[in-house]
């Protein structure tokens, strides 16, 4: 009787969810972003420091001149990173200049930017930069890939624990930057605006931003638009978490020092626990 | 209790510092004190959470000494935190994920005590401290949540406080009074700030509270009944001291996957973007261990006597927990443990099942369409809501009181040294009730 009723109330619930889902799945919604191969997801997934030198300078070249990334020059030559050599980075940041001061007169100065100057950014405020793009700030950089994500919806967040899939942010940019099409016949889009298959409501402000060749490759890789936006969201992708390498490296050697650790503990209460005699009380020492 | 042996120093200087202070028996008391030798490792959350909240205490002290309390600067000093401070990425982490461990293990605590009947004679008190612990607790994450600033941050905090407006008469001056100003702005940054490090230590104070009346009262058990002879009980040193680290070293096994490898997982993507009052974010929702009751908050449809149905939300939300403390009164079975319970164990799925569906309803926008007959919306969120709320209630309004009165539990066995040599057969020699092998 009981397990009866158990049985009718998991099939109602299990039939409610199913509901819900496929009705999310009907109407015109936005596809989801297809999940991409990174070299930085999984347990032991790292980033390539080539590709991400290359996104630099595709973030140097083409978004930096909308977006900003509001990280210090040295990044770039820290360990878990692009690992440019420190020459390399001081001798980038000479070439941007920034305001310091005020000097002894009372008076803000000029200088060539040092490594521990944050890279700067083409506008002075948010206002501004708005302004300059048909009144639609463009997003900061440095914590996009975070900052973006698509519903994964049930089961498949619950799955994700036990795939390590988190790479939600990295797909969607990655899918954005590939979504510009020509829009449906039906839809109208404006001045300003434009269509994107990927964008939530489709309509985005920021225009196909790369383009076939745009960036010169020193490497030999190749110089396409999928190429691009693979290693700019690699690079948006350490932007956003600069200590993956060290959390994944350091969560190792953590997981097997508390799995030994718990092997001994095991292994001490059982033995414990095996040498109590249930017929008689047992004294504390 | 014969384990309780009386503590007597042997070394001068112990006896001299013993009739002065006896903190030397209070440890002793608490190394000898006799637990049911049949606890099961449900029971070993207790320990799990008092490392816990020392945990966040600890992380939390030190992510203090490097965070700005500053509406321009909080996002940033977070940053600055993950970034530039030597294991900042880990500390933050720590304590970021460790609210939602702490949650866990809280659950799993409170669920337990629900299973095995521990709030029941002679546990009310324990049990009520247990509830305001989970209050306190509730009100620390909130406040905790928006101090990194972000936008699921802020527009939280302007969602909840929002609520407060419903209360008749003052309800217009208490948000102000709650936010220190018209909007989540400086002064409410500052306050929360203020009030999150504070909490903790109120909670630590209920903590004492809640150890010194488990030391009254003793462990309740699997089966619920009663410690009856020395042969029922073990001291809590070194088998429960020992058992507690092997579940110890399990949680933080669990708990390093999640620090280490899915930092993010618990969290939103909008709280990456730093707050800003003037755009909202699609869907506001509250962290994972809020969604049951921000379900209930938002499920409650009527308007009654001139008042809001938002303040029956809050008077809702605040009951499902503030019901809790109520609990030992409103089961009427004499049976502590479910286990003997057979009725009352399919009771307990259901409300378990009951908890999950609100939170999934928490998680969803109100209106989103859970059934639909013929392109006709039947049930949306809010109705889906509405129902497991109500069944919430019902359970401890409905259920449990009649539940007592017309159920026939199953027989309990004579003692718990008793239920332990039937089930664990270690009162025989090993492999005697197995059957001969016919092979060989």
């Amino acid at each position: 009787m009981t397990t009866r009723i158990a049985a009718l109330a998991s099939a109602a619930i299990l039939a409610l969810f199913l509901a819900g889902v496929a009705n999310a799945e009907s109407g015109h919604e936005t596809p989801k972003p297809p999940a991409q191969k990174w070299s930085f997801s999984g347990p032991f997934g790292m980033f390539d420091r080539a590709q991400l030198q290359r996104g630099f300078q595709v973030y140097r070249e083409v978004c930096s001149s909308c977006h900003s990334m509001n990280i210090p020059f040295r990044n770039l030559s820290e360990p878990g990173g692009t690992e440019f050599t420190e020459a390399q980075v001081k001798a980038l940041a000479a070439e941007y200049k920034v305001q310091d001061g005020p000097n002894d007169d009372g008076n803000m100065f000029e200088r060539p930017a040092q490594p521990s100057d944050k890279i700067p950014y083409n506008f002075a405020n948010p206002q501004q930069a708005a302004a300059a793009n048909n009144g639609a700030m463009p997003p900061p950089m440095r914590l996009l890939a975070k900052a973006r994500t698509y519903e994964r919806g049930f089961p498949l967040w619950l799955i994700d624990v036990f795939t390590q899939y988190q790479e939600q942010g990295p797909d969607y940019i990655y899918a954005l930057l590939n979504g510009y099409e020509e829009p449906p016949k039906d839809m109208v889009i404006d001045a300003g605006q434009n269509y994107n298959k990927y964008m939530p409501g489709h309509k985005i402000a920021m225009a196909k931003p790369l383009n076939d060749g745009q960036v010169t490759y020193t490497d030999g890789s190749p110089q396409t638009v999928e190429q691009y936006s693979r290693d700019i969201v690699a690079f948006l992708s350490w932007t956003a978490d600069p200590s993956l390498e060290e959390r994944k490296k350091l969560g190792f050697r953590v997981l097997i020092f508390l799995g030994v650790f718990l092997g001994l503990l095991l292994y001490v209460k059982k033995k414990l626990w095996s040498e109590i005699d249930y017929e008689k009380p047992i004294k504390a020492h | 209790m014969s384990a309780h042996t009386k503590f007597a120093p042997t070394s001068k200087t112990a006896q001299w510092f013993e009739s002065r202070l006896p903190i030397l028996g209070v440890a002793h008391e608490f190394l000898t004190f006799p637990t049911p030798r049949n606890l099961n490792y449900f029971w070993t959350f207790g320990g799990i959470l008092a490392v816990m909240l020392v945990m966040q205490i600890v992380t939390g002290i030190i992510l203090a000494m490097h965070y700005v309390p500053d509406t321009k600067l909080a996002f940033e000093s977070v940053q600055a935190i993950r970034r530039d401070v030597n294991f900042g990425w880990l500390l933050q982490s720590m304590h970021a994920n460790g609210a939602t461990m702490f949650f866990i293990a809280v659950y799993v605590h409170m669920f337990r005590g629900l299973y095995f009947g521990s709030y029941k004679q002679p546990r009310e008190v324990l049990w009520i401290l247990g509830v305001i612990i989970l209050l306190l607790m509730m009100a620390t994450a909130f406040m905790g949540y928006v101090l990194p600033y972000g936008q699921m941050s802020g527009w939280g905090a302007t969602v909840i406080t929002n609520f407060f407006t419903a209360i008749p008469v003052v309800g217009a001056d208490a948000l102000v009074w709650l936010r220190g100003g018209y909007t989540i702005d400086q002064a409410t940054l500052n306050r929360f700030f203020s009030l999150h490090f504070l909490m903790p230590f109120m909670i630590f104070g209920v903590v004492f509270l809640h150890i010194w009346a488990l030391h009254v009262v003793g462990n309740n058990n699997p089966t619920g009944i009663s410690v009856k002879t020395n042969k029922d009980t073990v001291p809590f040193h070194p088998y429960m001291t020992i058992k507690d680290s092997v579940s110890l070293v399990a949680f933080a096994i669990f708990f390093a996957m999640f620090i280490f490898y899915m930092p993010d997982f618990f969290g939103d993507a909008d709280n990456y973007v730093e707050f800003n009052s003037l755009k909202t974010p699609a869907h506001i929702k509250p962290e994972w261990y809020f969604l049951p009751f921000y379900a209930i908050l938002r499920a409650i449809p009527f308007t009654l006597f001139g008042l809001p149905a938002t303040l029956y939300g809050l008077i809702a939300m605040f009951g499902s927990i503030a019901i809790l403390a109520f609990l030992p009164w409103l089961d009427t079975s004499k049976i502590r443990s479910t286990s003997y319970r057979p009725a009352y164990k399919l009771f307990f799925g259901l409300f378990v099942i009951a908890c999950l569906i609100l939170g999934y309803c928490g998680s969803q926008p109100t209106d989103k369409a859970v059934l639909q007959i013929g392109g006709n919306v039947v049930l949306d969120m809010t109705g889906l809501a509405q129902i497991f709320t109500a069944y919430y209630f019902a359970h401890f309004l409905v259920v449990l009181p009649l539940l007592g009165l017309f159920e026939k539990p199953l027989k309990l066995p004579a003692s718990i040294a008793d239920s332990v040599l039937i089930k664990g057969g270690h009162g025989m020699p090993y492999g005697a009730a197995a059957e001969p092998q016919t092979k060989g």
